[in-house]
């Protein structure tokens, strides 16, 4: 491990530290849009529903990399200077919002339609109906591939690197144009990235399993 | 001025397309290079994975759990960290090899990992009886696999496969981080060029929304031709 000493992996781990940090942050605001995105994709008032089906569209047919381009620059162009932290937060979050929309609506359209049909039975509002009765039981449905889905967000957040917010993949490459050791410091970090990652997956795994045997 | 703008003097800029109209032929260029990428990778990533599922089901442990490592390190990991470890770690090597190739080759890697456990989903939905009854008239394990098994399997979760080559058409925009020529890189090109930045990714941006809607397309209509049955019942199976 010549070239890695332990100042460079205290440094990468500070670098992790904000990934996790930036993660968290789009996870939280990109949550909050993304309730928006599935309340307007289930809304019954067409045009709400277009417009949200819209945003989806471009939102995950464009890569990342450009959305996060065009935060960038935007911002400069509006004369707001901000760090970069809040740009790369911004793009996360617009990223992110249109995912995990797409991933709640699909779990809101899970729930058995006769469920709604009861609660309208029941004369519950729209919102009682959705608040009571369906998102309890889509939360369940969604647990899963949203937990799935931090996986995505936690590796999406190394992007943010090109433009200068040092994350643990831009700290990796700070070190790695003062020693070059490419495998060793790219190593390093992706098993960094893995640790973080990878029980998120298992844990994603075993909540569905456990789904499925409750619904079996 | 109106009164709103009072005090917002910095909001004079103005978008300006028009100097970006001499670099049509790069834009055009990057577009056709980021199809030349999704097309290899599409073909290379779904023979891995059909090869990485039938290994992971497979009777021997070792390739069990080599295939197994390979899925959970490359889904768990930034694919800009595994371009930097294949790129900068080969050369470190002495081992240099055409930009192209080496975009291409972790573009592979990458999603042969996800296909990987697509199809091996798909493999898992197909009924024990229908293998059974294969193995009762004498096929062979390859014959199973190739007659059997693998056609249904993939007809399953053709959804799934497309729209993980999808997001690879879009991933393929970080191989431009180790200085590819596709559409994004070619977007850094010009707009270092213009210093119309903003301009630049905005083109871009609708020519990769461009591009998905017509993979999408493309996938729906070689779905159409590919699985007949779908085609004709409405419904997969």
């Amino acid at each position: 491990m010549a070239g890695l000493n332990l100042n460079y992996f205290i440094y990468l781990l500070q670098g992790a530290g904000w990934t996790v940090i930036l993660s968290a942050l789009a996870f939280v605001f990109g949550g909050a849009a993304g309730f928006l995105v599935m309340l307007a994709r289930i809304s019954r008032i067409a045009a709400v529903n277009r417009i949200a089906m819209f945003y989806v569209q471009v939102i995950q047919g464009i890569p990342l990399l450009i959305i996060i381009f065009i935060i960038y620059f935007g911002l400069g162009i509006l004369g707001i200077s901000m760090p970069p932290l809040v740009a790369a937060g911004l793009a996360l979050t617009v990223y992110c919002s249109a995912f995990l929309g797409e991933i709640w609506r699909g779990s809101v359209d899970a729930v058995p339609r006769t469920q709604t049909e009861a609660a309208e039975s029941l004369a519950l509002t729209r919102w009682q109906t959705l608040r009571d009765v369906i998102i309890p039981q889509a939360a369940k449905i969604a647990t899963p591939p949203t937990v799935g889905f931090l996986v995505q967000v936690l590796k999406s957040t190394s992007l943010v690197s090109v433009i200068g917010f040092i994350e643990l993949t831009r700290a990796a490459q700070v070190i790695n144009n003062t020693v070059f050791q490419p495998f060793t410091i790219f190593g390093v970090a992706g098993l960094l990235y893995f640790a973080l990652c990878y029980p998120l997956s298992l844990w994603s795994r075993v909540l569905e399993r456990r789904l499925n045997v409750g619904r079996r | 001025m109106p009164r709103w703008a009072d005090g917002a003097t910095e909001l004079r800029y103005q978008l300006e397309f028009s100097s970006l109209l001499p670099h049509w032929p790069e834009f055009l260029a990057g577009a056709w290079t980021t199809i030349q990428f999704t097309f290899l990778a599409t073909v290379l990533g779904l023979i891995i994975g059909i090869l990485g599922a039938i290994a992971r089901d497979s009777r021997v442990g070792w390739l069990r759990f080599v295939t197994g490592a390979y899925v959970e390190l490359v889904r768990n990991t930034p694919f800009l960290i595994q371009i930097f470890f294949l790129f900068f770690g080969l050369a470190s090597m002495g081992l240099r090899m055409p930009i192209f190739v080496a975009a291409v080759l972790a573009m592979v890697i990458n999603v042969g990992a996800y296909t990987t456990e697509i199809v091996r989903a798909g493999i898992e939905s197909v009924h024990p009886s229908q293998i059974e009854a294969a193995e009762s008239l004498g096929l062979s394990t390859f014959q199973i696999y190739r007659d059997i098994i693998i056609g249904p399997a993939l007809e399953r979760v053709y959804p799934s496969l497309t729209s993980q080559f999808t997001l690879m058409m879009l991933m393929s925009s970080v191989t431009s981080q180790v200085s590819a020529e596709e559409l994004t890189g070619a977007a850094n090109n010009i707009q270092s060029i213009t210093f119309r930045s903003m301009e630049t990714y905005l083109v871009v941006g609708l020519l990769y929304l461009t591009l998905t809607l017509l993979l999408q397309v493309g996938f729906w209509a070689l779905g159409q031709a590919l699985f007949p049955r779908r085609r004709r019942l409405g419904t997969p199976l």
